[in-house]
């Protein structure tokens, strides 16, 4: 439990842990978190130490830098590339690897690529440097899309006509149908997104109870959110219940955020199809932009690859992502992938499962190794 | 790129573009407000800011938590908040 001294509470942690040990018996439950926020929460705080055996926690989709296939990345350099192009993306998106190269090597070889915190950043570049093209490397799922979404509207009130999106927006909830379809993974139940609910609200959830009978908790970002979530996870099984619940209610709504979803409407529609890391080609997964704003559409204005580009062999993020294996039990896993050089997107960012258990959670791993060698060689 | 930061208003500055000031741990900077029109957001109130744009409004006690949560992911929050800081849109 000496993970549990460093909470905010410890006591709330610990009645916590006690309910959950109490609620979960000699069974074994199997929970799934969706979205990186929640994976770095665990790892940062060793929640899985804390966690009685009963309750094993698996890492979703959540995290948007992560589901970026090889081949878009590939499509964001050659973007890059372009003459007169200057490139803009989040810096989370810099070092993830294509097939030959990241955007920081193509900057390196003279390509003008600049992060930006902001797609309005990206906007501002536009208004700065009317003679070139300014494209904006859009990633993220709903929590970032409206963001996006905003700035496009804006980009046409003001007839800003350098400037341009590669849109590879996704959706939370088909990758959720896929993993929940996919015959080799048995889950037990889910912890929502944060963030993402805020815009979505709760109401797209309601599949995973009415179709997939599992129950679904949004949560917090806390330890302490994650332990409750867990709790009330728990307390539906045992009761019999199986409902959508929402243990970060203090900040988001059933309904999410209505004039957030309006703009989204208003400027994406969904793709046929888009290839995600790992989970393969998922149908009306990802957003493109409407007819009504093609002239801001990188996607119709240039030439790319548009291949598709397999993973390299050693990289086992698809399983990771699938929450099939852990980060650590990949081949390459600390050895030849690792933040400094990724070869796969869970390392590069700091919400990526591999990188966040890099940085943290092996510590508490090992920790909790110790601590369990030492209180046994005690008895 | 993922996290939501806690901020509080201090001002409305462009009503027409939705622009306000907020105060994020001391660092003054114009953010987007106009996902949450329907909040009807006054100076004093917290919003959770997400890449410039306000997407949720918070009371202070969930604003503290959160700065305290994100404090604690060490480069994650180091790296958001210096990107925070180098965003040109409002000059």
């Amino acid at each position: 439990m000496r993970f549990v001294d460093e909470y905010r509470d410890p006591v709330a942690a610990r009645a916590l842990v006690a309910r959950i040990t109490s609620l979960g018996g000699d069974d074994h439950f199997k929970f799934m978190e969706i979205c990186g926020g929640h994976t770095h929460t665990i790892y940062r705080h060793g929640i899985e130490h804390v966690l009685p055996p009963s309750i094993e926690l698996v890492h979703g989709p959540g995290c948007p830098v992560c589901v970026i296939p090889m081949g878009r990345v590939d499509d964001a350099i050659s973007l890059a590339r372009e003459p007169g192009v200057i490139f803009t993306s989040f810096g989370d998106m810099m070092r993830v690897p294509g097939s030959r190269g990241n955007l920081l090597k193509a900057k390196a070889e003279g390509a003008d690529v600049r992060f930006v915190y902001s797609p309005l950043d990206a906007l501002r570049i536009a208004v700065d440097n009317p003679g070139h093209q300014v494209v904006f490397f859009a990633v993220g799922f709903e929590t970032t899309a409206p963001s996006t979404a905003v700035t496009l509207l804006q980009a046409r009130a003001r007839r800003i006509s350098n400037f341009r999106v590669f849109s590879n927006h996704v959706t939370i909830v088909p990758p959720l149908k896929a993993i929940l379809g996919s015959p080799n993974l048995r889950l037990d139940g889910f912890l929502g997104p944060g963030h993402v609910s805020t815009v979505i609200g709760q109401r797209p959830y309601r599949f995973v109870a009415t179709q997939y009978g599992k129950p679904l908790v949004t949560a917090g970002f806390e330890p302490l959110d994650i332990l409750q979530a867990i709790a009330m996870l728990l307390a539906q099984i045992r009761e019999g219940r199986c409902e959508i619940e929402n243990q970060y209610s203090r900040v988001v709504r059933e309904e999410g955020n209505p004039k957030a979803l309006a703009v989204l409407g208003e400027v994406f529609e969904l793709r046929p199809q888009f290839e995600w890391r790992g989970l393969g080609t998922i149908a009306e997964s990802a957003l493109k932009l409407r007819p009504e704003f093609a002239e801001f559409d990188a996607e119709l204005h240039y030439q790319l690859p548009g291949l598709r580009v397999a993973d390299p062999k050693a990289c086992q993020c698809g399983e990771v992502l699938k929450g099939v294996i852990k980060p650590w039990e990949c081949k390459v896993f600390g050895t030849a992938c690792t933040p400094e050089t990724p070869i796969g997107t869970c390392m590069v960012s700091s919400e990526g499962a591999c990188a966040a258990y890099y940085n943290f959670g092996r510590m508490h791993r090992e920790a909790a190794v110790t601590l369990g060698r030492m209180s046994r060689s005690a008895v | 790129m993922c996290l939501g930061i806690p901020g509080q208003v201090m001002e409305m500055t462009n009503t027409n573009e939705h622009l306000a000031r907020v105060d994020v741990s001391g660092v003054a900077r114009v953010v987007n407000i106009g996902l949450l029109e329907d909040e009807h957001l006054q100076p004093g109130d917290w919003v959770l800011i997400h890449v410039g744009f306000a997407i949720s409004k918070i009371d202070e006690e969930e604003a503290s938590l959160t700065l305290a949560t994100l404090r604690l992911m060490g480069q994650a929050y180091s790296d958001e908040m210096e990107a925070f800081r180098s965003s040109n849109a409002f000059r």
